[in-house]
């Protein structure tokens, strides 16, 4: 078994999730021009449900669906009861409110679920190794169901009148009134979306990190340097940097500083885009804001 | 009558702009709104969708607008090209117009989406490219084609001519006046170059500083040389 | 709104006559030194860290309250500034005060590198890497190859420096004491920095950029150096910190901290030094009363509160009090 090419294809298989919560967090952007720093919190709370529907006898892809349902109308009320209130109010709110909504759901999932890590079934066996050894039957699988749910989202956005309208009220909300679009739920409807996306990322992940409340917190991390490299103003550049900085990672941690330093990798690849080119890989250029 | 105003005040935050304007604009008509840069024209659009603050009764078809949101508006038959052009820059002309007939149920958005094609070849020409590459004339026909697809009963117009080569306005006031004589839809046009728009309109309105001064059929209008040398400067 | 009326600082309304003001000056000293002589050992230990939190919540202040830059990881310069002084006290034998400086020193080179790449930009570039530095944080101090320094996942022990010229007070006196007189003047050079003229361009950069960069300002350079110096006081309360609890340990300074003086700044008052004295007084002893309200969930009433001061008192208390004493003075005929 090649070690390298098996770091590559473990890095593809995590960047998939990174890509996911990438994904959600720049579509949040888009709409909002607001970084979601919840949406990790949210996307560990949704697998905590997925935990315990699964616990309760429900079989997995039932409790997957029941999952991403609930988390998308979640994701709809926070927005609606939350978000809306404040929309106009300075930066600094905005940014508050998603502390908050961080310390809120961070502390009611240890507190509902308990704070002991779990252990998170995955729905991909294998008897047989595959292609080698090369590929773990979860990393296939869970790399699968990203790939598609990215795939679906792009459908979405591409062919859909109602993803046409959303784009519209994300690129130009005032235009997006005057044809009609009541574009206050096209951002609830975003950030369900987004709310939905992060569920499937925290289940596919959880089988490999276990499942406690703090899950998702580095991996939101990656999922910002993944976004900054593609260019956070892009989905598609979001994504594939959620892939690249996947296996950045891996071939970092297995190579040069070992796997207790994942974390400062994500940071250094976040600075490094900062320093070298800000727009990251597919964005527009930023200008020197002020 | 299609669009009623009586005493419109309208504002941003403390300022206020418009301070009591009456105004009509006829099923089918055209009226046109005149007069110097901050007179509050492009406010008076604004009012009527409600993108600033409004007092005053506006209605339309007999339904009271204030206090409305914008898109609920829209809905009832207003289509607004608002200053700027409103073009969805980052989406094809194709998908303009899509957004154009958002809101329509009805199966005849193709048969229109055709029609408009007709009229402004040059758009079927582009039509997958980004919106945002085409010139100033072109985002002007496809904002006025996206709002025609709505196939709305009243049109606001907010300075159509604004910054295109006379060649290119004189077409589009050439489609407006197939709007006006094909579809029976009501236009409430706010232009600076009055030559042009007095040449359009039935009635005409002049608006100085939020109020209006001087108001009659345009043809009456645009003989009234006083009139035209204090107001619309030539 | 973060702007503030900053003409009231902790002297209070209407500066006023020189004899009121030497006045004020004694009874605030008095009040400062009091508590080292009246309070019981642990009380006083309370005490002491809320000082030492209102003065990490002061350094946010100066680069999110005042010049409007938001960063979500002053806990990493915390981090630094205890593990400076830990490092230094505990490996090479320093007097604590000998450390005091070259933690600030260190925070604020921190600062400065970290900033400069992301202000360059707009503010979310810096909210986004503040909150990476935070997470990552813990887990630089727990790796293996600095382990011979940091004392890895075990930490660091320190003792709290003897009084000098056996002055008769206890050791929890003395650091009580030192630390308030640390934190008196790092708040002393903050007020003088806000209502100098640089203060007034921080303020500039925040409330109105265009306009400031049009007036001729190198915005970047003075949001870095801005930067640089919240780092720096945070990274003195950080190694304050160090000795009063006598150890230091990655646990101890995860992304939580950074959001505790988030909510510190926020609920005591965003761009007021008198706010951030009431943000360190929250951070420390609310937490005791959310879990009274909840026993299983403090985290959340936490969040909570945080939400409805964002709602509803945006200034926070320092923001009502003004409010109240507007209201006061506006009544007297």
């Amino acid at each position: 078994m090649n070690g390298l090419a098996h770091q590559i294809v473990a890095g593809i298989a995590t960047g998939g999730i990174y890509a996911a919560v990438a994904l959600a967090i720049v579509m949040i952007y888009q709409a909002t021009h607001h970084v979601n720093f919840a949406q990790g919190e949210m996307a560990t709370l949704s697998t905590f449900i997925a935990w315990s529907m699964i616990n309760a006898g429900m079989p997995y892809w039932v409790a997957f669906f029941a999952t991403v349902v609930v988390s998308f109308a979640i994701g709809v009320a926070i927005e609606r009861l939350l978000m809306r209130p404040v929309q106009n109010a300075p930066e600094l709110t905005h940014v508050g409110v998603f502390i908050g909504l961080l310390l809120i759901i961070g502390n009611a999932t240890g507190w509902i679920f308990g704070y002991t890590t779990k252990s998170f079934p995955s729905p991909f066996h294998s008897d047989k190794p595959l292609a080698g050894g090369l590929i773990s039957a979860h990393e296939l699988g869970s790399t699968a169901v990203t790939l598609a749910v990215l795939l679906l989202v792009w459908a979405f956005f591409r062919f859909t009148r109602l993803g046409l309208a959303m784009r519209a009220a994300a690129y130009n909300p005032r235009s997006a009134r005057l044809v009609g679009i009541r574009v206050g739920w096209m951002l609830a409807l975003g950030w369900g979306l987004a709310a939905a996306i992060g569920a499937v990322a925290g289940m596919m992940v959880a089988p490999i990190v276990f499942l406690d409340p703090t899950m998702m917190l580095g991996i939101l991390l990656y999922a910002f340097a993944g976004a900054l490299l593609g260019g956070i103003d892009n989905p598609m550049g979001a994504v594939i940097g959620g892939f690249v900085v996947g296996v950045l990672e891996n071939l970092a941690g297995a190579y040069v500083v070992g796997t207790e330093l994942k974390l400062t990798v994500a940071l250094a690849i976040i600075i490094g885009v900062l320093v070298v080119r800000p727009s990251g890989l597919f964005g527009r250029v930023v200008y020197s804001r002020v | 009558m299609l669009l009623e105003a009586r005493g419109l005040k309208a504002g941003y935050g403390q300022t206020q702009v418009l301070h009591g304007l009456d105004f009509d604009v006829a099923e089918g008509g055209v009226t046109a709104l005149l007069g110097a840069n901050g007179a509050g024209k492009t406010t008076t659009l604004r009012a009527i969708c409600g993108m600033c603050r409004v007092e005053g009764a506006v209605s339309f078809r007999g339904q009271a607008l204030p206090g409305r949101a914008t898109e609920d508006i829209v809905r009832l038959g207003i289509a607004h090209v608002p200053d700027g052009r409103g073009t969805f820059m980052e989406l094809s002309v194709e998908e303009n117009f899509r957004l154009g007939a958002y809101i329509r149920r009805d199966r005849e958005v193709a048969a229109d989406f055709d029609r408009l094609c007709g009229w402004f070849p040059r758009l079927k020409q582009r039509w997958k490219q980004q919106a945002g590459t085409l010139s100033g004339g072109e985002q002007q026909m496809l904002a006025i084609a996206r709002a025609l697809l709505l196939r709305p009963k009243l049109l606001l117009l907010d300075e159509p001519s604004f910054g295109l080569a006379p060649l290119i306005v004189q077409e589009i006031f050439d489609i407006m006046r197939r709007v006006r004589d094909e579809s029976g839809v009501g236009i409430l046009l706010v232009e600076q170059n009055a030559n042009l728009a007095l040449e359009l309109a039935d009635l005409a309105y002049l608006l100085e500083t939020g109020r209006i001064v001087a108001h009659g059929r345009a043809a009456e209008i645009r003989q009234d040389e006083a009139i035209r040398r204090s107001y619309l400067g030539y | 709104m973060t702007r503030m009326d900053e003409s009231l600082g902790p002297s209070g309304a209407a500066g006023g006559s020189r004899a009121w003001r030497a006045t004020l000056l004694t009874l605030g000293i008095f009040a400062a030194v009091a508590p080292a002589f009246l309070l019981e050992s642990f009380q006083l230990f309370q005490l002491t860290m809320a000082v030492i939190m209102a003065l990490a919540v002061l350094g946010l202040n100066i680069v999110t309250g005042y010049n409007g830059q938001i960063s979500l990881g002053h806990g990493a310069f915390f981090a630094v500034g205890a593990y400076v002084t830990a490092i230094l006290m505990s490996h090479f034998d320093w007097s604590f005060w000998a450390t005091l400086p070259v933690a600030a020193l260190v925070c604020a080179a921190v600062g400065y590198g970290v900033g400069f790449p992301a202000l360059r930009l707009g503010g979310l570039y810096l909210a986004l890497t503040t909150f990476s530095l935070a997470v990552a944080v813990p887990q630089i101090l727990k790796h293996k190859a600095l382990e011979d320094w940091t004392g890895g996942v075990q930490g660091l022990f320190l003792v709290k420096p003897d009084p000098p010229f056996g002055l008769a007070v206890t050791p929890d006196q003395w650091m009580y004491l030192s630390v308030v007189a640390v934190a008196a003047l790092c708040f002393w050079g903050t007020w003088n920095l806000v209502h100098s003229r640089i203060g007034r361009a921080l303020m500039a950069i925040r409330d109105n950029p265009t306009a400031a960069q049009a007036m001729g300002m190198d915005i970047s350079a003075l949001k870095t150096k801005t930067f640089a110096a919240s780092a720096m006081v945070t990274g003195i309360a950080g190694a304050l910190s160090a000795v009063a609890i006598e150890f230091v340990a990655p646990d101890s300074f995860t992304f939580g901290v950074s959001i505790t003086l988030f909510v510190g700044m926020v609920v005591g008052g965003v761009a007021s030094i008198l706010g951030s004295l009431f943000g360190g007084l929250f951070v420390l002893f609310v937490p005791n009363i959310a879990e009274a309200i909840s026993k299983a969930a403090p985290g959340v009433i936490y969040g909570v509160i945080l939400i409805l001061f964002l709602f509803l008192l945006p200034g926070g208390f320092a923001g009502l009090l003004r409010q109240i004493a507007a209201r006061l003075t506006r009544r007297r005929p």
